[in-house]
């Protein structure tokens, strides 16, 4: 049944991100993959946060925070496309582009995931004292 | 309308993919790598290059590369995974993990693109 809930997840994130990158594209058009580095970067801080604020004291349904965390975060970031974008880059020759990208996703994904679990940390321990 | 269907169609079913297979695959080697999420990054970067190598139609890449591939690989997942190894203190795997994502992920999609143009 958990799979079926993951399934739904997915559902969501994959919706998420096809709608936020026909925005972006709308907004800063297509030379740059905007779109894709905010929804990787906000994506990797929301798992960072929700696995830190949620996890130990359990407020959520297991499935449900299976559903939430694999399913809908996970679709809703996505790999294959950065991949796909960064050789898109690099064969229309914009290696400084395709460098920028690389570099901004990849310290940016471990910047915002520890972000995120830092905020949820702190806002565990102040829910413990208020409690 | 009917892309966004096909997006979640796909999306159900990556993401479904993704669960299984990289639960499968990390349960069936006992180690502290992340194998399971690599396995489904690098195989969903592979056929991501492929089928736009292969131009197929913009409804098949709605389903199959936007939904499908879309929701196979994670992002967040990678980083999160980094962050745990990191913090235990287990720097080879850290630094390896990151380097064969990233490496292998936009070499394979390359291959995968170039099989696909030819095919």
């Amino acid at each position: 049944m958990v799979y079926f809930y993951v399934g739904l997840g997915g559902i969501i994130g994959s919706l998420l991100r096809y709608s936020l990158a026909i925005i972006a594209v709308d907004f800063w058009g297509k030379g740059f993959p905007v779109g894709t580095l905010i929804i990787n970067l906000s994506g990797a801080f929301l798992l960072g946060w929700i696995t830190t604020h949620f996890v130990f004291p359990k407020k959520l349904h297991p499935y449900f925070l299976t559903a939430l965390t694999t399913g809908v975060i996970g679709s809703y970031t996505t790999f294959s496309t950065f991949c796909l974008e960064t050789v898109h880059l690099i064969e229309a020759n914009e290696d400084i582009l395709a460098l920028l990208y690389i570099l901004s996703s990849f310290l940016g994904g471990l910047f915002f995931v520890k972000l995120g679990s830092t905020i949820g940390e702190k806002g565990k321990r102040e829910m413990r004292r208020t409690t | 309308m009917r892309e966004m269907i096909l997006v979640a169609l796909g999306g159900f079913f990556g993401a479904i993919s993704r669960f299984a297979l990289s639960k499968q695959i990390q349960e069936r080697n006992k180690t502290s790598f992340p194998l399971g999420t690599l396995s489904v990054n690098l195989t969903g970067a592979f056929l991501l290059g492929l089928i736009t190598g292969m131009q197929i139609n913009s409804r098949l890449i709605a389903l199959l590369g936007i939904g499908f591939m879309g929701a196979l690989t994670t992002f967040s997942t990678l980083n999160l995974e980094s962050e745990q190894i990191r913090k235990e203190k287990k720097y080879p795997i850290f630094y390896g993990y990151l380097f064969l994502s990233y490496f292998l992920g936009i070499i394979l999609t390359f291959c995968g693109l170039l099989i696909g143009r030819r095919i």
